[in-house]
């Protein structure tokens, strides 16, 4: 099982937002995890290629996923996987 | 029910509804949120929206009871499309929105950055490219293709010929004006008479930058232009334009048109001083109103700022609905008037940088 936190600015488009324990072994199966969980939530966190948004980061175990386009970054047990959008002026 | 004005800035949606003869502000959407795009679809007069998250992408918002409650609709996506060979192209922006004909309920025209026409037939559920137009030879030559101001080409203005909805237009900055006569199978561009002054080719038929282009409703024949280099009409659907501003004098460059369905001869623009100045010109905000198809134009600016206004209208910011004139400035102001421009009244002075203005008559 892997950890999943999320940034509560997503609060406001998914109320219901929580830390997830998921049964997952890449990336990728953490957003289709989430999908079903809060449905919508992907199109938030990858563009219409499916690939990771360009001011989306997430990080397991503390270091940003290497494969932003087919999230294929392996999970372990007990990882623990941040997903956090980017820093922004204006 | 009173009119209520629909005003889309970069940090929410902003409701004015008419009360007293007055318009005041009554509600905000999306609060602190970009906006995209704004349309009213007339035929159900269903409010849409789009919002341009920094970090969540494009989304697409409908409301079917004026606002008091707003669905998630689905997305263009350009998912398996290359923009050129090898290189794959992705949604940056959506710009525009037209429903495609009171004969064809439930279905829409999208018009997206980096130059996809997408359609719906479910009334925004699913979207689909019009490979027809993504698909015209014109559009992987750099050339004839390119963004302006923006990385990519997009098109800002969507045209259903009121007579035939198969007959559509579309404006494309920068490639220029197209029309399809089958329902959007084929297109071809009709840019004769535009003028492309950046161009080594000033008449090229393609590469032009029409920043707005509106059809008469009521004289479907007359389509008006706001271009980069100054303002066209056409009296024959686009087959020749003809430049009804001369450089050396305003109105000519600027974004913003509006014009009257039941008088193809009157339009209103409201001018920037030029490409390199976005400012009003000599810092006085007017806009300009002609009633003879282009020959003449007179400011109308009672009631605007007179000195020290350094606003700039966009493309999408200004509209005529029935006796409404109204729009919105990238500094946040907001001015109407209810009789032709005669006499303006500013409705709110501290807004976000206004993107779109619609009206709602009902």
């Amino acid at each position: 099982m892997a950890k999943v936190k999320l940034t509560s600015a997503l609060r406001r488009f998914f109320p219901a937002l929580s830390e997830l324990n998921v049964d997952a072994s890449n990336v990728q199966d953490v957003i289709i995890l989430l999908e079903n969980e809060y449905p919508g939530i992907s199109s938030y966190l990858l563009d219409d290629c499916g690939h990771l948004r360009q001011h989306v980061n997430i990080f397991v175990k503390g270091e940003l996923i290497n494969d932003r386009e087919n999230l294929s970054d392996h999970l372990g047990e007990g990882d623990e996987v941040l997903i956090f959008q980017a820093l922004s002026g204006g | 029910m009173n009119p209520s004005i629909l005003v889309g800035t970069s940090k929410g949606l902003v409701i004015f509804s008419e009360i007293s003869r007055n318009f005041q502000i009554t509600e905000v959407h999306f609060e602190g949120l970009p906006i995209s795009m704004v349309y009213i679809d007339e035929r159900t007069d269903t409010w849409w929206v789009s919002l341009a998250h920094r970090h969540w992408g494009e989304k697409l918002h409908y409301s079917t009871d004026k606002g008091k409650r707003w669905n998630a609709a689905g997305l263009p996506s350009y998912a398996g499309i290359d923009y050129k060979p090898g290189s794959p192209a992705s949604l940056k922006k959506i710009w525009i929105m037209q429903h495609a004909g009171k004969d064809k309920p439930n279905c829409l025209w999208l018009g997206t950055e980096p130059g996809g026409l997408f359609y719906s037939e479910d009334n925004g559920i699913h979207f689909s490219l019009n490979e027809g137009l993504w698909n015209h030879p014109s559009r992987l030559d750099d050339k004839q293709w390119f963004g302006t101001g923006k990385d990519f080409p997009f098109i800002h203005s969507i045209i259903v010929d009121p007579r035939d909805s198969r007959h559509l237009y579309v404006g494309v900055s920068c490639a220029g004006v197209f029309e399809s006569s089958d329902g959007g199978q084929s297109w071809h561009p009709k840019n004769r008479g535009l003028i492309a002054s950046y161009l080594p080719n000033a008449s090229a038929e393609i590469g032009h930058d029409p920043h707005r282009i509106l059809l008469c409703e009521s004289d479907p024949e007359v389509i008006w232009q706001q271009n980069h280099c100054g303002i066209f009409r056409s009296a024959n659907g686009g087959e020749d334009w003809k430049l009804v501003s001369r450089e050396d004098q305003p109105p000519s460059y600027g974004f913003a048109l509006a014009i009257d369905h039941t008088d193809s001869n009157q339009a209103w623009v409201i001018p920037a001083a030029s490409d390199e100045s976005r400012i009003p010109p000599n810092l006085a905000l007017s806009v300009y109103h002609t009633i003879n198809g282009g020959v003449n134009w007179n400011p109308t600016n009672q009631g605007l700022p007179r000195q020290f206004a350094f606003d700039l209208v966009l493309r999408h910011a200004f509209i005529k609905a029935d006796e409404i004139l109204a729009f919105g400035t990238n500094n946040g102001n907001v001015y109407a008037s209810t009789n032709n421009g005669q006499i303006w009244r500013e409705l709110a002075s501290n807004l976000a940088p206004v993107c779109n203005i619609a009206v709602s008559l009902h």
